[in-house]
């Protein structure tokens, strides 16, 4: 393996009839004085599962976090450069962020179900923002559990403490609230990393049928988690993106001798 | 001697002192309660005290203990609630907040003599409240404030992160995590932190005698003007 980062790195860029509904142009994230995203630019098409693979440390997670703004909440992180979401920057102080999150969601590595009702985890958000409807909030609830797969299990108890659950089902109902907000970009940071190969595969099963209505981006350490479900794959390394591309190619032919030491997993 | 008989002599002697210990509070108890069950009667604590004659009862001392205890929290239990939800959502870790804590920390350490002269200076003198149940309330109130606060704050920061991050990524904003997923998830801690802070409160001696005064004027329990002198509801009467 290799200890230095390749100086060339591969990019695509989007075919120009793709739609894209996220991008970033060269963000840098900076925690204090330590830079931790270097300038990435990269583009995600609508209705395609994105993972972003590395090592650990090497920015994944802050540069997730960067897309929604979740940064922000950390008092030491700095972010520069721009965030286009259907072209338009949000990384700019003007942007209205509780509105823009209700249209990039976020699931976390650590199922963070409240401890509320099942029921109430997903309507307490939408009565937030506003549907105050008890029929609209009861049908919000059972799409979003149907799309999540989690509806045939818990439609009997949804007035059940939501602690209760087991942690496949507890994250399944994370991404269940994220989606009931409709948003179309939905944000997963290692979402399987905490549960058992079961209810990884159910997770997966879920983001395969998500995908049809949403852009869904997510961060894995698992190759084959990474190759069994997304279209494209982006390579992180020290704070950079060194290959881009749809995920067969990074994984079969990449273009990069880092890139090809990762995924084969002779690698840190 | 082996190490291993220096370590029953040890173990011995460790337990002849706890239970000497034991022994002595519960001989205090046991006295106590000997004494003092067969005095307690519903006469007892329903009638107000005589003086210059034996017999009566503690209705009135009751009375002020309770009206006390509330007043304060009543007075308390925002202002604690208020600093620890900053403290503990809002302020950015620096030197101020820093020092904030650390003021926090010295209050929650003065003797309550300090603060029942303070109270009496300030409270009773100063702002011309005399010795009254407010002035009273205000001291314990002194007294209450840091620990209140540190109770709280520490079962706001008990809640984990996750669950902030959870609310965030909703698009709720902080002041709605807070109030609609961080409060709920503490209230059980903050309620242990009341209750406790209200057996402080009620065992509170030493910062009363400077500013609720030394002795309970009789009270007409029939009077409900709180203006009244006699009234039990009247804040500026002494207790
Ligand atoms: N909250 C934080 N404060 C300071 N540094 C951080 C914080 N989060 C991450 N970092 C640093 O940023 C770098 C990238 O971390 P991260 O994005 O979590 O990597 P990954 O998700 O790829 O494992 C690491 O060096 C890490 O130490
Ligand atoms: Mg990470």
């Amino acid at each position: 393996m290799s200890e230095k980062v390749d100086l060339e790195t591969h990019i695509i860029k989007m075919k120009p009839d793709a739609s894209v509904d996220l991008s970033t142009k060269d963000l840098h994230v900076w925690y204090g004085q330590n830079e931790a995203i270097k300038g990435v630019t990269l583009e995600f098409e609508e209705n395609k599962i994105t993972s972003l693979i590395g090592p650990s440390g090497c920015g994944k997670s802050t540069y997730l976090r960067s897309l929604n703004r979740m940064n922000d909440e950390i008092q030491i992180a700095r972010v520069t450069g721009e965030i286009l979401y259907h072209g338009k920057d949000i990384n700019t102080p003007e942007t209205d962020v509780y509105e823009m999150r209700k249209n990039i969601g976020m699931v976390f590595q650590r199922p963070n179900p409240f401890s509320k009702s099942i029921y109430d985890n997903i309507s307490f958000a939408l009565k937030r923002h506003g549907v105050k409807d008890k029929n609209a909030l009861d049908e919000a609830v059972e799409t979003s559990l149907k799309q999540a797969a989690l509806w045939e299990q818990v439609k009997d108890d949804l007035h059940k403490n939501a602690l209760a659950l087991s942690g496949g089902q507890q994250q399944r109902l994370c991404i269940a609230r994220a989606i009931a907000l409709k948003p179309d970009v939905l944000l997963l940071d290692e979402p399987a990393s905490a549960l058992d190969p079961i209810s990884t595969s159910q997770v997966e099963d879920t983001l395969l049928q998500l995908k049809e209505k949403y852009s869904i981006i997510i961060v894995t350490h698992n190759m084959q988690q990474a190759s069994r479900i997304s279209d494209y794959t982006a390579f992180f390394y020290l704070g950079n993106v060194i290959e881009y591309d749809e995920t067969r190619k990074v994984f079969t032919r990449p273009k990069i001798q880092s890139t090809e030491d990762y995924v084969s997993g002779n690698f840190g | 001697m082996n190490a291993k008989k220096i370590d029953k002599i040890a173990v011995g002697f460790l337990y002849a002192m706890a239970g000497v210990i034991v022994l002595i509070l519960f001989s205090l108890l046991a006295f106590i309660l000997w004494r003092g069950i067969p005095q307690i009667s519903w006469e007892f604590l329903t009638t107000p005290s005589k003086s210059f004659q034996t017999g009566g009862g503690i209705v009135i001392q009751l009375f002020n203990s309770f009206y006390l205890l509330i007043l304060t929290m009543l007075i308390s239990t925002p202002l604690s609630l208020g600093a620890a939800i900053y403290l503990s959502e809002y302020a950015k870790k620096n030197l101020l907040t820093d020092f904030i804590r650390t003021i926090i920390e010295v209050l929650s350490s003065l003797p309550s003599v300090v603060v029942g002269l303070f109270g009496f200076l300030v409270f009773v003198l100063q702002w011309g409240l005399g010795f009254s149940i407010l002035s009273g309330a205000m001291a314990l109130t002194l007294f209450n404030l840091p620990l209140l606060t540190r109770t709280i704050e520490d079962s706001l920061r008990a809640i984990p992160l996750t669950q902030r991050e959870a609310g965030l990524a909703l698009g709720l904003s902080r002041w709605e995590t807070v109030n609609l997923v961080i409060l709920p998830a503490a209230l059980p801690g903050i309620l242990t932190g009341m209750i406790l802070a209200a057996g402080r409160i009620f065992g509170e001696a030493a910062a009363l005698i400077y500013t609720a005064g030394q002795s309970a004027p009789a009270l007409d329990f029939t009077n409900w003007n709180p203006l009244s002198i006699s009234s039990p509801l009247n804040v500026m009467r002494p207790a």
